[in-house]
C-alpha cells in the first residue's frame, strides 16, 4: 500500500501521479521504472519514473490514459492508496559524458525523459531536448526541461508551435545542418521511438530508446514482454527496458503490443 | 493383524466434466471416517522405509496413528514437528516417488496414502479455527532477513523465528507463497490454504514486507549492514523458450505467464479482475512436468475446446506427479507423446496458428537415465492451434547474483551453496530451495530450508563461519 501524494492532469489525457514511497527517491536513476497496481482488482502496469523527492519521499510517473488500467489510476486522488508500487525495475540508463546529447520525449516521454536530460545535463553534456506533441495545448513540463537542457525544442504537427511537424523531422534538421550529435535517447510511443531510429540509422548515430512493451510481474518471471533485439529474444523488463534503438525489432514490438487488443476492448467497454 | 485391504481408501472428487467449468479444488479430501480407515491400514512398521523417503523426516507412523485413534489434534502436532506446511505438501508432494513409493504395503498392495492422510490433517485443524501457535525461545537479539516468500523462504522463517531471532521476509510480488500463489493452480492448491500457512508465520511474529524487489531497492550487501544473516530462497522464475522460429508470435505464452495471469492475477475472473488472459479454443502444452499439466488443465477451465500436451519422449519418462497426470487425461487432455516441437507459424497479424512438429523415437539413455528422444528425419506435421503454453522449466533469475559481488553461482545460474548448511560462498549468507538446486518441489525446498536454517542457528549464535567447500 502505497499513498498518493498527488494526482494531477497537467494536459488532456496526461496525469502527474506523485505516490509515497519513502526509500525508493534514494535508489532512483534515469530510465527505471516502477510497476503500479491500483487495487484488488487491478493489473500490475509499468511506468517510468519522471521525478522523484528524497525530502518527501515521493515518486512522480506522468501517466497517460490509454485502458482501463490506466484510467483507474487517472481517477484516484490524493489520500487514496495504490495496492502495489514497485521498484526500482529495469536497467537505468548509462549517462556519462558523451558530448552532445539529444533526448527525444512524446506524450508520458515528455515527463520520463525529464531525468535523463537532468542527469546527461549533470554528466557535463550539451542536451539537446526534443519534444513532440500534436499541439501545444498538450505540452507540459516546458519549464523544467528548459532548465535542464541547452536547447528546448517543442514540435506540433498541428502547427501551434513554430516548428511544425515531429521530433523526428526536428531531428532530421539538426543532423543536416551539420550539429555533431553522439547520442541520442528517445523515450514515448513506440511509433516516436522507431522514427527517431530510422532518422539515425543512416548517420549511426548511437539511438537509445526506452521499450514499452505489455509486462505483468516486471522481475523477469513470465517472459510477456520478450522483444527481438540484435535476432536475440530479450525480456525488456530486465534486460532493458533500454536497447539500442538499430537493433530493435520494430515489427515484432508492433505486433506483440496488439495481443490483448480484443480484450482491452472488452474491459474498456465495462 | 486385521486384515489390510489391498486398495488405498478412495478420495472422492469432483466430476471430471464439472470441474473442467471450474477452479474449484478437485479432490474434496477425506472425511473422519475415512481417514481412519485408511489410517488403519499402516502396519505401524518398527523399521519404517516411508521415512526414508520423506525428505523431512516426518514420523509417519506416528501421525497416522494418531488418526486411526481418531486423535487428530495430535496428528497435527506430530507432522508440524518436521513440515510446516502439511496441508501443501499433501496435496502437491510427489508422494508416489517419495514416502509412499517406499512404505512396505506397496510391495503386495496399494500404499497407504500418506498423502491424503497428511491433507486431512491439516485441513482438520484448519476447519477448527486458527492453529495454535508454538513456543517461541527467548530473543536473542539476532536479525535475519528471508528474501522469497516461497516454501524455502517460509521454512526458514518459521524455524528462526521460534528459535528466538526476529526475522523479516522479502517478496518481490504483491502476495507470498512463492510458485504456490502464482504458478501452482486454484484447483490444485486453493490460496486461502496458502494464505493461511503465510499467515501462520506472520502471527508467529515475522515480519513481511511485500513488494521489495532484492538486488535493486536494496542490494544483499545493504542487507547485511542490518542484519545478522541473509536467506536467499529466491526460486527459480526465470523461464526458458524453445528458441525456435516463430516463438515469439502472439499468444504464446511461457507456462509462467499463463500461469500467473490465471492464479496471481485472477484472469480466470477477467473482467472483473483487469488482467486479461487469451481464452484459446485450441490450446497446444509443450512439455511433460507439473507445469505443463497444470497449464493444460487450465486451458481446459478457460474455455478450451482441445488442450493438446505435446512431449518429445513417452509417458514413463513424464516427470508430471502421477495424479496429475491422470486428472488431466480424465479431463481430456490429449498428449501427443514423441512430438518434438521445431517452429511455430503465425497468420498474417502476427498470431500463432500452427505448431510444426517432428515425430521421435526413443534412443539410448542418456545422462538421466531416461532414454534420450531422437527425431525421425522428415516426419514433420503440424498442428493447428490458437495459443500455445510453453512449460519446459526455469532457472534461477539473475538479479541477486549480478548485483552481489562474491555470491558465486553454477552453470545455470544457480547459487552454489554447501549442501548440508545452505552456506554461500559469501559470509552470512545462506540460500536453498530451487534458486540452488533448480527447479525441483516443495518438499526439497523446505527441506533445504530447514538445513539451512539450523546452520544459521548456530551462525548466529557462534558467529563461526568456517571455510567450507561449496558444491
Ligand atoms: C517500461 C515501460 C515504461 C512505461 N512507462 C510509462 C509511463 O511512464 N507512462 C505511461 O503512461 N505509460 C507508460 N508505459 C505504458 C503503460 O504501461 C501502458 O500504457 C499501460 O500498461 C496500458 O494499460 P491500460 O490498461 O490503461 O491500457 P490497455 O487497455 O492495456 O491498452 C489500451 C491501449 O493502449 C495500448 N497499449 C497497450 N500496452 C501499451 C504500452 N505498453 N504502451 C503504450 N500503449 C499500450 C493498447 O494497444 C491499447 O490500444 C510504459 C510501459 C513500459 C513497458
Ligand atoms: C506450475 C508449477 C507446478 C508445480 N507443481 C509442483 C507439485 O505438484 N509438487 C511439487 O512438489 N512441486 C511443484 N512445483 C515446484 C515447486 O513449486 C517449487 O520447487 C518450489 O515452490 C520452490 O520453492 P522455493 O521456495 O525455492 O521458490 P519459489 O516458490 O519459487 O519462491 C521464490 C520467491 O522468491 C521471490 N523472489 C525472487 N526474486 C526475488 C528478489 N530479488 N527479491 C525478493 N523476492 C524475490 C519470488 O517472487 C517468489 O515468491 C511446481 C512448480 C510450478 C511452477
Ligand atoms: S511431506 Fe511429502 S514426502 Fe513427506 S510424508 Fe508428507 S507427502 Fe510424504
Ligand atoms: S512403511 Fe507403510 S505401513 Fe509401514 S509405517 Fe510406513 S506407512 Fe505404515
Ligand atoms: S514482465 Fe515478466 S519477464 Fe518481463
Amino acid at each position: 500500500m502505497n499513498k498518493i501524494a498527488a494526482r494531477d492532469m497537467v494536459v488532456p489525457n496526461i496525469h502527474l501521479l506523485t505516490v509515497e514511497a519513502p526509500d525508493m527517491p534514494g535508489k532512483l536513476r534515469a530510465g527505471h521504472f516502477i510497476m503500479v497496481k491500483a487495487d484488488e482488482f487491478g493489473e500490475r502496469i509499468p511506468l517510468t519514473v519522471a521525478d522523484w523527492d528524497e525530502q518527501s519521499g515521493t515518486v512522480t510517473c506522468a501517466l497517460m490514459q490509454a485502458g482501463r488500467s490506466t484510467r483507474k489510476l487517472a481517477e484516484m486522488n490524493a489520500g487514496d492508496c495504490v495496492s502495489t508500487f514497485v521498484g526500482p525495475l529495469g536497467k537505468p540508463l548509462q549517462i556519462e559524458k558523451f558530448g552532445t546529447v539529444v533526448c527525444a520525449g512524446g506524450c508520458y516521454g515528455i515527463g520520463s525523459i525529464y531525468p535523463v536530460a537532468r542527469a546527461m545535463k549533470a554528466a557535463g553534456n550539451r542536451v539537446i531536448t526534443l519534444i513532440e506533441a500534436r499541439g501545444r495545448y498538450l505540452v507540459y513540463w516546458e519549464d523544467k526541461l528548459r532548465e535542464t537542457s541547452d536547447v528546448l525544442m517543442v514540435s506540433t504537427s498541428d502547427g501551434s508551435t513554430p516548428f511544425r511537424g515531429r521530433n523526428s523531422d526536428r531531428l532530421r534538421v539538426l543532423i543536416e545542418d551539420g550539429e555533431e550529435i553522439h547520442r541520442v535517447i528517445a523515450m514515448g510511443c513506440t511509433f516516436m521511438m522507431a522514427d527517431i531510429s530510422e532518422t539515425t540509422r543512416p548517420a549511426e548515430i548511437p539511438t537509445r530508446v526506452s521499450l514499452n512493451t505489455v509486462m505483468v510481474d516486471g522481475t523477469g518471471m513470465c517472459g510477456a514482454c520478450r522483444v527481438e533485439v540484435d535476432g536475440n529474444t530479450r525480456f525488456a523488463c530486465v534486460d532493458g527496458p533500454d536497447f539500442d534503438g538499430h537493433a530493435v525489432n520494430w515489427d515484432l514490438l508492433r505486433i506483440r503490443r496488439r495481443a490483448y487488443y480484443h480484450q482491452e476492448t472488452i474491459s474498456e467497454e465495462r | 493383524m486385521a486384515k489390510v485391504s489391498p486398495k488405498k481408501t478412495p478420495m472422492r472428487e469432483q466430476d471430471p466434466q464439472v470441474r473442467i467449468d471450474n477452479f474449484e479444488e478437485v479432490p474434496f479430501g477425506y472425511s473422519e471416517e475415512e481417514a481412519m480407515i485408511e489410517a488403519a491400514r499402516c502396519l505401524q512398521c518398527k523399521k519404517p522405509l516411508c521415512m526414508q523417503g520423506c525428505p523431512v523426516e516426518i514420523d509417519i507412523p506416528g501421525f497416522i496413528m494418531h488418526i486411526a485413534e481418531g486423535r487428530f489434534q495430535e496428528a497435527v502436532v506430530t507432522l508440524k514437528k518436521k513440515n510446516v506446511l502439511p496441508a501443501v505438501c499433501g496435496r502437491v508432494c510427489p508422494q508416489e516417488e517419495q514416502c509412499e513409493k517406499l512404505c512396505v504395503l506397496g510391495k503386495k498392495f496399494e500404499p497407504v496414502a500418506i498423502g491424503r492422510l497428511e491433507r486431512f490433517s491439516a485441513d482438520w485443524e484448519a476447519s477448527r479455527g486458527e492453529a495454535p501457535l508454538p513456543r517461541k525461545k527467548k530473543s536473542t537479539g539476532k536479525r535475519v532477513a528471508v528474501v522469497g516468500s516461497g516454501p524455502a523462504g517460509i521454512t526458514v522463517a518459521g524455524d528462526l523465528i521460534q528459535r528466538g531471532h526476529r526475522v523479516t521476509m522479502f517478496e518481490a510480488l504483491h502476495e507470498a507463497g512463492g510458485v504456490l500463489v502464482y504458478g501452482i493452480p486454484e484447483f490444485r492448491l486453493p490460496k486461502k490454504i496458502v494464505a493461511r500457512e503465510v499467515n501462520h508465520v506472520v502471527r508467529m511474529g515475522v515480519k513481511l514486507v511485500m513488494d521489495r524487489v532484492i538486488g535493486t531497492i536494496e542490494t544483499v550487501d545493504e542487507l547485511l549492514e542490518q542484519y545478522d544473516a541473509v536467506f536467499l530462497g529466491t526460486g527459480a522464475g526465470l523461464p526458458w523458450f524453445l528458441n525456435i522460429p516463430g516463438e515469439n508470435l502472439n499468444h504464446i505464452y511461457s507456462a509462467n505467464e499463463y500461469l500467473t495471469r490465471a492464479n496471481l492475477m485472477k484472469a480466470y475472473l477477467f473482467p472483473e479482475y483487469d488482467t486479461p488472459i487469451f481464452r484459446g479454443k485450441r490450446v497446444a502444452t509443450i512439455g511433460g512436468g507439473n507445469v505443463a499439466m497444470d497449464s493444460a488443465r487450465t486451458a481446459l477451465r478457460l474455455g478450451a475446446a482441445q488442450s493438446i500436451i505435446i512431449y518429445r519422449r513417452s509417458r514413463q519418462e513424464m516427470p508430471a506427479r502421477l495424479e496429475e497426470i491422470h486428472h488431466a487425461e480424465q479431463e481430456g487432455v490429449d498428449f501427443r507423446l514423441l512430438t518434438n516441437p521445431v517452429a511455430f507459424h503465425g497468420d498474417e497479424t502476427g498470431f500463432v496458428k500452427e505448431v510444426e512438429c517432428l515425430r521421435m523415437e526413443l534412443g539410448e539413455p542418456d545422462a538421466s537415465g531416461r532414454r534420450r528422444p531422437v527425431p525421425v528425419e522428415g516426419s514433420n506435421f503440424r498442428i493447428t492451434v490458437d495459443s500455445v503454453v510453453i512449460s519446459i522449466g526455469n532457472s534461477p533469475n539473475p538479479l541477486i547474483p549480478n548485483t552481489t559481488p562474491g555470491l558465486e553461482t553454477g552453470k545455470w545460474g544457480n547459487i552454489q551453496i554447501e549442501e548440508t548448511t545452505g552456506k554461500t560462498s559469501k559470509k552470512g549468507v545462506f540460500a536453498g530451495g530451487d534458486v540452488a538446486t533448480g527447479a525441483a518441489t516443495v518438499i526439497s525446498a523446505m527441506g533445504a530450508g530447514r538445513r539451512a536454517a539450523r546452520a544459521m542457528h548456530e551462525y548466529l549464535v557462534t558467529g563461526r563461519w568456517e571455510p567450507q567447500e561449496t558444491s
